[in-house]
């Protein structure tokens, strides 16, 4: 129960959490809002993740910071933070462009709330890792790589 | 001096080398060379990555050690004459043989072992009496690689550590003794004696610095500041189970505000003691602002001239050390105000027939070996080729273990870890158990055996060849490429991930994806029962055989960089 109340604490930080703790199959999508964007969360692909989502599939380079190791130390919980200096951020998205279902989470926000979210991510292999911002009724994005590796012979 | 016949020839082939004036004596010849007048008012002496080697050893350089991409054709990615023409290196001279592989059997005899604990503390007090004021600064890796090392959980190397007077430390095969122990020895055998240092090691689960990111210390009056980085990729490169509440990384964020930070504390110098390897230490010069020297390991390159990279904050010095205990780098430099107006560098081969032995730490070692000189010394065969391991594909002693593992275990393929470290053994003499441990040495050294589908067997070597061969050194993982046996297959290490690996074949035969092998290995990072150590596999091996030679070096065919100054043909 300590990993639902983390994900509520950065819930109550960030805007209202769906994505996250849904993804790590901790709650029923549904009970946590009635509009839960179901077809972007079955997507297999960051094209219909994106339409589901965002009705678009492009977005601009924006104003994103991702903070993410180089190579993740373990595929299963990797730590992301995403900051943005954007104003009037309506939703927070990530992405992990090579998961079977690459929506891993999406954070509503209220417009005064800072651009900040922290989570954790399962990440399958070696993708990118894409931050999509809704603001003003605009789409900025990033994207970083993160390595997944089998690991052994270093030295 | 005590000296031998064989030993006094052996000194003055050295001075001879080196241009030293033979017309004096033989120990003025050697000071000669150890004699480094002080200069500045700051001294650091660097070594790292010496593998637990208490007494002197052989250690061939590599002649594989490619670059690729940005990476191409730059140091440390330069062997054997390209090596010696970029630093203008006298063929046959000491320096030659110190830093390249290049005629390394005569060399070898001519110049004898390298490195040693009381060799090196000679040296290091010898340059410390020379300085006002110095540290010690070690890069880790120190307390792994030996016999006694694994069998004394390391306190032999924590205790010649202290003796060889070490300021300050960061790790990597530290933490393969568990964090407890880690964690032991700092906080009662370092406790008022060594500082250990590592920004980039955060708890997992809090984000909260494990050890103290950095230490400042007064030389001469000066302020200097050390912060240490770990090895950014332990956990991966590692057995993760052994720190597993502990998150590594490169975190050059977290660097930038240490170096902040320590300059706001009135820190007039800064440099970072890391276990990066080199390509990542240039990387992170090129980023971080406000560093005046990177002191750095892991790769176990040998650069006798300082990197000078430029970053927005002005430029970073960037120095690799060797390995092994072979090389003692001695950074001066003249502070004046806040500013460092000037140094001078030197990287000293440590060559134990010049040095005499610190009577105090041989005393030490001799009896931190005596409980262990019956199994230590076991003659298990005699060498027929030269025995190395360093280079980006098989060495001979890698082969050797390869070969060992296809009899004993009945396994079609073998792999073997890119370990880095292990000491090369001469034609004709004798391989001792302690040799095959300074090859094996690990705490999860169990052998294994499994059966492997052919597509699995292609995505290994794919994700390690990336490890190695990454366009991005911050992607790049750790060791060098694994060995193998029985297989053979081609590399075009310039190409993306998926795309290096071609022409797998087994005894002629193409590797059918889709079948499986029978493949043994060890030094599993996955938590697995424990059986046979590796090093008992190999000594049967040798004690049936008697005799050693290596039938063919099993390095894989390398496309497109024929003219890399990281390859030259043996």
């Amino acid at each position: 129960m300590s990993i639902k109340r983390r994900t509520f604490l950065q819930g109550t930080m960030a805007g209202s959490v769906i994505g996250v703790a849904a993804s790590a199959g901790l709650l029923s999508p549904r009970t946590v809002l009635a509009a839960w964007p179901q077809a972007a969360f079955d997507s297999e692909n960051v094209a219909g993740a994106m339409k589901g989502l965002f009705s678009s599939e492009t977005a601009a380079d924006g104003d994103i910071t991702i903070k993410a190791p180089d190579i993740a130390e373990n595929g299963a919980v990797v730590p992301i933070t995403v900051t943005s200096g954007i104003k009037g951020i309506e939703t927070m998205a990530l992405i992990v462009e090579k998961n079977p279902r690459p929506l891993a989470a999406s954070f509503d926000m209220s417009p005064t709330t800072e651009g900040y979210v922290s989570t954790r991510v399962k990440m399958g292999k070696t993708s990118k890792l894409i931050a999509v911002v809704k603001a003003g009724g605009k789409l900025y994005s990033a994207s970083k790589e993160v390595k997944v590796t089998i690991g052994g012979c270093g030295g | 001096m005590g000296l031998t016949r064989r030993e006094f020839m052996q000194m003055m082939a050295v001075a001879a080398a080196a241009g030293v004036d033979l017309s004096t004596s033989s120990a003025s010849a050697a000071d000669q060379l150890y004699t480094l007048p002080s200069f500045g008012n700051v001294s650091l002496l660097h070594f790292t990555d010496c593998h637990a080697q208490l007494l002197p050893i052989y250690f061939r350089e590599p002649n594989i050690n490619l670059g690729v991409h940005g990476m191409a054709g730059k140091v440390p990615h330069l062997v054997g004459d390209a090596f010696m023409k970029k630093f203008n290196i006298k063929p046959g001279s000491l320096e030659a043989h110190a830093f390249t592989y290049l005629d390394f059997e005569n060399a070898a005899r001519k110049y004898g072992k390298v490195g040693g604990f009381a060799h090196l503390r000679t040296l290091v007090k010898k340059i410390r009496e020379q300085r006002k004021a110095s540290l010690l600064l070690d890069g880790g890796d120190t307390w792994q690689g030996s016999a006694t090392s694994l069998w004394t959980n390391a306190q032999d190397m924590v205790d010649a550590c202290k003796l060889l007077g070490v300021d300050v430390m960061t790790g990597h095969w530290e933490f393969t003794f568990g964090a407890e122990r880690v964690q032991e020895v700092i906080s009662k055998d370092f406790k008022d004696s060594i500082n250990f240092v590592a920004q980039n090691v955060i708890d997992a689960e809090w984000g909260e610095g494990v050890f103290d990111p950095y230490v400042i210390k007064e030389l001469n009056g000066v302020p200097v500041a050390i912060i240490g980085q770990a090895f950014p990729y332990t956990p991966i490169a590692n057995p993760r189970h052994m720190v597993e509440k502990w998150s590594f990384g490169i975190r050059d964020d977290r660097m930038q505000e240490m170096v902040n930070k320590a300059r706001d504390e009135g820190a007039k110098v800064v440099v970072v003691l890391s276990h990066n390897g080199m390509d990542v230490d240039l990387k992170m010069a090129s980023r971080v602002r406000g560093v005046d020297a990177i002191l750095g390991g892991h790769t176990h390159d040998a650069v006798p001239v300082p990197v000078e990279v430029s970053n927005a904050g002005g430029k970073t010095l960037v120095i690799n050390s060797g390995s092994n205990g072979k090389f003692l780098s001695v950074l001066d430099l003249e502070v004046k105000g806040s500013k460092i107006a000037g140094y001078k560098f030197n990287q000293l081969p440590v060559f134990s027939n010049l040095l005499p032995a610190d009577k105090e730490m041989q005393d030490y070692i001799d009896n931190v070996r005596k409980p262990h000189l019956v199994k230590l010394n076991e003659k298990l065969a005699v060498a027929e080729d030269t025995l190395y391991r360093r280079g980006n594909f098989n060495g001979t002693f890698d082969q050797l273990i390869c070969d060992a593992m296809l009899e004993v275990k009945g396994a079609e393929i073998a792999f073997s870890p890119g370990f880095r470290w292990g000491v090369s053994v001469l034609p004709g003499d004798d391989i001792t158990f302690e040799h095959v441990m300074t090859q094996t040495a690990i705490t999860y050294a169990t052998s294994t055996l499994n059966e492997l589908q052919g597509d699995y067997i292609k995505t290994v070597l794919e994700d390690v060849a990336d490890n190695l061969f990454n366009s991005d050194p911050y992607y790049q993982q750790g060791g060098d490429m694994v060995r193998v046996g029985g297989l053979k297959y081609e590399i075009d290490p310039a190409q993306p991930i998926g795309k290096r690996i071609s022409n797998m074949t087994l005894n002629g035969k193409a590797i059918d994806a889709k079948k499986k092998y029978k493949v043994a290995g060890w030094a599993s990072v996955q938590q697995i029962p424990e059986g046979t150590p590796i090093w008992d596999v190999v000594a049967e091996y040798l004690r049936n055989k008697k005799s050693v030679k290596i039938k063919e070096l099993n390095v894989p065919k390398i496309k497109g960089l024929e003219k890399n100054a990281g390859y030259q043909a043996l």
